[in-house]
């Protein structure tokens, strides 16, 4: 466009609005770098006295100024797990219900309703989960599982039941990350060809067969990419957590045990900090979940851009 | 055609089919079990605490019954406008940057970094602005609280801005260039008029979201018991006054804990609905990504 260019390099008002909006593409980066830089300075004071017994070590003690951060990244790890493992399966199902079999009018209202969990606070499910979720749990679901299933003399299932627990907050991970696993699953089933699917049919194969052998393939990583957006949201989910999940630093293999998640720690003491060394110390669990959850989003955006440029569909 | 006797599927095959397809249908019921149960019980604990005084008057006193939450309200108002007041012009201007230099070297690293810190949790960015803005000057903030939440909404902001100027037909651009319009002008007068309620849409989901947050208000607007407007104070908000009085010993907070959840997700949802009408109104056939 010659006339495009002639237009641009009179005029003043463009090279301000250029200069304008590359100033405001350019506050993303400077706000990541400016928070990275921030919390791990702030983070430092801790990160250099304890090393790397700051992550192995599950030693959390403001007074005697002894800080591991071990049973957070513990807690954290498997609450995440626990979410995964629920939300995973369900989020696919109804991706594919969706996707592959709903009738036309169902598919638009189930969506929508599915897409409206990712849309209510999490102060609001942790509301939820503190006064039905957990006496639900705490009456029924733990005495079922221990004493009804016999359960309780296997290590996840031991101990009493105080109701707030790594269980409760990983049953609430599940239903959050849900919408967001699902939300992905279903743009990339969306890209998946017509004629994979026909394909598939045509040489006789079930509708199911249709589903495992041509759809699921081809729409994998894009799957695997939202599994690891719904991994991220769970590893930093904060006020849910930090409500249900008990607020002790211990490690215990009982999913019934209270516990800690490296949000929960901090927005937990962060507030009462006692002393510089002990608000570092948050800062550096900060800074912790800082770089595992900008890893897992990059790792989450990769694999879906994947299915998108593969099926030609990114401009 | 004569050849699908022998095609037709077994009998085993026919089951795992039909179990499957089952299954999938009992996942899609489960998945949207949790939203009902949730807004059954906000509706039932909630509807029965809301009074009259829940939205004039501010809290009472530990352990007194009585009171309300009006200065929580208008504190995530205020918070509100204050974030947009940040966060509009940065997130448009940054989606005008990606769709205007859509195959730039930096616009794609922009897109790259916006996702990723969409990604960051809120509780990251809180610690980033009690950090940038409440270390310096030693006390709690309105306005630290509203640019934590305005880092929050600038890269939703944007991806739904470049999202919606690509659906703006390139001709259009075109014919104002042709017509001696400068790019600055076409950009802002044709391509950004056109796109803009799907931009307004794209604002209320940003609002929508943010308006829920707590963990980015812990350390930085704080949350107050009183009435203040000041952005220099520390400011109520309503996700925090719910998540002070869910960990209360006392029934009646719970009981306005219920009622202000159950006015933070009707705001939140009124907001989402009017934004999933716009668009589908708008761009009825679906754009996926």
């Amino acid at each position: 466009m010659a006339g495009d260019v002639l237009v641009s390099h009179r005029s003043i008002g463009d090279r301000v609005y250029r200069t304008a909006i590359t100033a405001a593409a350019l506050t993303i980066p400077a706000l990541l770098a400016l928070a990275g830089a921030a919390i791990f300075l702030g983070g430092w004071p801790a990160l250099r006295q304890f090393g790397t017994s700051f992550i192995t070590s599950s030693d959390w003690d403001p007074v005697a100024g002894h800080f591991g951060a071990a049973p957070a990244i513990f807690g954290t790890i498997v609450t995440s797990i626990i979410a995964l493992v629920i939300a995973t399966p369900l989020a696919l199902g109804v991706a594919l219900f969706i996707s592959e079999i709903a009738p036309a009018w169902l598919r638009q209202p189930l969506g929508f309703l599915v897409d409206l969990l990712a849309a209510i606070p999490s102060v609001v499910y942790g509301l939820w989960g503190v006064f039905v979720l957990v006496p639900l749990l705490r009456e029924h679901v733990m005495p079922f599982l221990s004493d009804t299933l016999h359960l309780g003399d296997f290590p996840l299932f031991t101990g009493p039941h105080y109701g707030p627990s790594m269980l409760a907050a990983g049953l609430i991970l599940a239903i959050m990350c849900l919408p967001y696993i699902s939300a992905v699953a279903r743009e990339v089933l969306l890209v998946v060809p017509r004629s994979q699917r026909e394909a598939a049919l045509a040489l006789g194969a079930t509708r199911w067969e249709t589903i495992s052998g041509a759809v699921i393939p081809y729409a994998k990583s894009g799957i695997i990419g939202g599994i690891v957006l719904g991994l991220g949201r769970a590893l930093g989910e904060t006020m849910a957590v930090t409500m249900l999940i008990g607020n002790q630093h211990k490690i215990s293999a009982s999913l019934f045990s209270p516990a800690y998640t490296m949000a929960s720690l901090i927005a937990n003491e962060f507030s009462e900090a006692s002393n510089d060394l002990h608000l570092s110390a948050l800062m550096a669990v900060g800074f912790v979940l800082f770089v595992i959850t900008l890893i897992v989003n990059a790792i989450a955006r990769w694999l879906v851009w994947r299915v998108a440029s593969a099926a030609g569909k990114t401009p | 055609m004569t050849a699908a006797p022998r095609d037709k599927p077994t009998n085993r095959r026919r089951i795992t089919n039909a179990i499957m397809l089952g299954l999938l249908s009992v996942a899609a019921i489960v998945a949207t079990l949790p939203l009902i149960l949730i807004i059954f019980h906000l509706l039932k604990s909630g509807l029965s605490s809301m009074q009259l005084s829940f939205f004039t008057q501010v809290p009472a006193p530990p352990g007194r019954s009585g009171g309300g939450m009006a200065n929580a309200i208008v504190g995530t108002v205020m918070l509100i406008g204050m974030a947009c007041a940040f966060g509009l012009p940065v997130g448009i201007g940054a989606g005008l940057y990606l769709s205007e230099y859509r195959g730039s070297r930096l616009a794609t690293a922009v897109r790259f970094l916006c996702d990723v810190l969409n990604g960051l949790p809120s509780i990251v960015i809180g610690i980033f602005a009690w950090e940038l803005l409440v270390r310096p000057v030693r006390h709690f903030s309105a306005i630290s609280g509203a640019v934590a939440l305005a880092a929050m909404m600038i890269p939703l902001l944007t991806r739904t801005t470049e999202e919606m100027i690509r659906t703006v037909p390139n001709s259009l651009r075109e014919a104002a260039l042709a017509l001696g319009y400068s790019r600055w002008r076409t950009s802002l007068a044709i391509v950004l008029r056109t796109a803009l309620p799907g931009i307004v849409t794209g604002a209320l989901v940003a609002v929508a979201r943010i308006g829920g947050e707590t963990a980015p208000l812990l350390f930085t607007s704080f949350g107050n018991h009183f009435w203040s407007l000041s952005p220099g104070a520390p400011i109520a908000a309503l996700p925090l006054q719910i998540y002070e009085y869910a960990k209360s010993p006392y029934d009646d907070w719970h009981a306005q804990a219920w009622a202000g959840a159950l006015v933070l997700l009707a705001l939140v949802l009124v907001m989402s609905l009017i934004a999933r009408f716009v668009t589908r109104a708008r761009f009825a056939g679906g754009h996926g990504d």
